[in-house]
């Protein structure tokens, strides 16, 4: 976490709005992102951590807010008033987004190394020499063994496919990440070595992330910050370990009391 | 008073009708509504080479996936001067094509001809002809699947934006996919091609040997997609460029034998099985290219002999 106090944060969220009709879905939501941080999303489903994942990755538009993101030639780019193409290209080189199921991130039917090749093809690199050796070393980061590199995730266990989506989410060396639940629908000790995979990846890439999580020991394993969310408010934020050791919103305090101790 | 009547009775008894001064069926089978929306298309898909045009695609008198586009196009361009070709695989005297040729011959009555040279029109599925065509020519394919990559996008929105944005990474993981499993690229038709330096195109299932044939061509080539609604076309003299990895660039099928028949080293050849013991023949694909390097062949040697 680099906080020096002139630079303009990584991304800078600001009055983040959305309805769904009459609903409220989310209301007023602001926070920033500084280079290498990682910020928890937390709160019961419905609160509307998704809808502002989807807000401030431009995935969906929101009705109100803006959201900027400090590009690498040091300006801050207003994401909503990037053309398409822009975006998507942005998508794909400094973002990446890694989704709650594995199956809607990859192509199911294609090889793993094609997987994890795809955005280095759409950036334009034809040569396929250079892109096996990029997968295979990616696939190793992740923990897969290289040869399965041309087998198809579908025939990959869960874990395999979540470790896959992040490899294939990273192989462009993006500075943020956004991730939709990344460990939920695993075993526990699966998620234990995704989790400590996720660790090690931020810290060595100096990644910025964005973690939407119901389970709070994810976000006290992996994140510095965390906000809190209730109704599509944010209701607490603060460092990881305040909130959830010394928790001031009732709607926190009640989170964090719900927790099994085993 | 009776003769009228009597005139009428007989008319219809004989069927003698002028059917020539006033025909009941309009040239080239389509009205001519249809025929301007189809060439606006085609104008628009001319002017952005590789394109795919929407057009409101007319049911035909035969099923789709026969060259119902094909027809349609070759339909919007025909006059009564045209000499028309139509080719099945590269022959001539194949099912498709002599009902498509058969067809024409009943709603034009334009001359055809089997001869690419003598051709202003030709109407193909799965080949271009050995013969290089020329200038004023027009070549319209059958295309089965317009969308090249439909196969690993299937949302039609998604490839459109993919499209519109020249985002055509996916096509490499196509290819990329053949490598990992055969070694080598082993897409041998539809093989997709970047015209102008701009759209990715399906060139219709065309072998890939063909595919150098489309690249800077003198002739207009108007590809018809009947079931997807889909006109595009290649201009005479654009680029096309056939996709591949530097280290694994696009390449041609070769075969190691001549043709059985003309002897020729540098056409498409088709395995035939002649027995039932497996002897095999390797023949030209392009009949008439066989045909007519035959002839000139017998020609030259009786020429010789006198």
């Amino acid at each position: 976490m680099k906080s020096s106090s002139n630079a303009p944060p990584l991304l800078q969220v600001r009055g983040i709005g959305k309805r769904y009709g009459e609903r409220v879905a989310l209301q007023d939501a602001a926070f920033d992102l500084w280079p290498g941080e990682v910020l928890a999303v937390v709160g019961e489903s419905g609160s509307g951590k998704s809808t502002l994942l989807n807000a401030v990755a431009a995935r969906s538009r929101p009705d109100a807010g803006s959201v900027a993101f400090l590009g690498r030639d040091g300006v801050q780019h207003d994401v909503f008033a990037l053309g398409e193409a822009q975006r998507r290209l942005l998508a794909r080189t400094d973002w990446g987004f890694v989704h709650q199921d594995a199956a809607e991130g990859l192509r199911m039917d294609v090889s793993a190394g094609a997987n994890v090749g795809e955005r280095l093809m759409a950036l334009g690199e034809r040569h396929y020499g250079r892109l096996r050796a990029t997968a295979t070393e990616w696939l190793q980061r992740v923990e897969i063994d290289p040869a399965r590199i041309d087998e198809a995730p579908r025939v990959f266990s869960g874990g395999m496919r979540q470790r896959l989506q992040i490899a294939r989410n990273l192989v462009t060396r993006p500075r943020l990440v956004f991730m939709d639940e990344p460990t939920s629908g695993l075993d526990v000790s699966v998620q234990a070595r995704l989790l400590d995979l996720l660790r090690q990846l931020t810290r060595q890439m100096q990644l910025a992330a964005i973690v939407v999580t119901h389970d709070l020991a994810v976000a006290r394993l992996l994140a510095h910050r965390m906000l809190v969310m209730q109704r599509g408010r944010v209701v607490e934020t603060g460092l990881t370990d305040q909130v959830l050791d010394d928790p001031q919103h009732p709607y926190t305090q009640l989170l964090v009391s719900s927790v099994l101790q085993p | 008073m009776n003769a009228p009547s009597e005139l009428a009775v007989a008319m219809a008894a004989t069927g003698t009708a002028d059917t020539e001064a006033a025909p009941d069926f309009n040239f080239a089978y389509l009205d001519e509504r249809t025929k301007r929306m189809i060439r606006r298309a085609l104008l628009k898909a001319v002017a952005i080479p590789g394109y795919q045009v929407p057009f409101g695609s007319r049911e035909m008198p035969l099923p789709y996936g026969w060259g119902t586009g094909g027809i349609q196009v070759t339909a919007a361009v025909i006059g009564p001067e045209d000499v028309l070709k139509v080719i099945d695989q590269g022959s001539d005297d194949t099912v498709n094509a002599v009902n498509i040729r058969r067809f024409f011959e009943r709603t034009t009555g334009v001359a055809t001809t089997t001869r690419t040279p003598q051709a202003t029109l030709i109407q193909t599925r799965h080949r271009i002809p050995e013969t290089p065509l020329a200038e004023g020519q027009v070549i319209v394919y059958q295309v089965p699947v317009p969308e090249p990559m439909q196969r690993l996008e299937p949302r039609e929105a998604e490839t459109r934006t993919l499209h519109g944005l020249a985002e055509y990474g996916l096509m490499h993981v196509k290819l990329y996919e053949d490598i990992a499993r055969y070694g080598r690229i082993a897409t041998t038709y539809d093989y997709p091609v970047l015209v102008n330096g701009r759209y990715v195109m399906a060139p219709s299932p065309i072998p890939k040997f063909d595919n150098p044939k489309m690249h800077m061509n003198p002739a207009l080539q108007l590809f018809g997609a009947g079931r997807e609604k889909r006109i595009y076309a290649v201009p005479p003299y654009t680029r096309v460029e056939s996709l591949g990895f530097e280290d694994h660039p696009f390449e041609v099928q070769r075969w190691d034998v001549p043709c059985a028949l003309c002897g020729a080293t540098d056409s498409f050849l088709d395995e035939v099985i002649t027995d039932d013991t497996g002897t095999r023949l390797h023949v030209c694909s392009d009949s008439d290219h066989c045909q007519s390097r035959r002839a000139d062949a017998e020609a030259a040697g009786s020429g010789s002999t006198q």
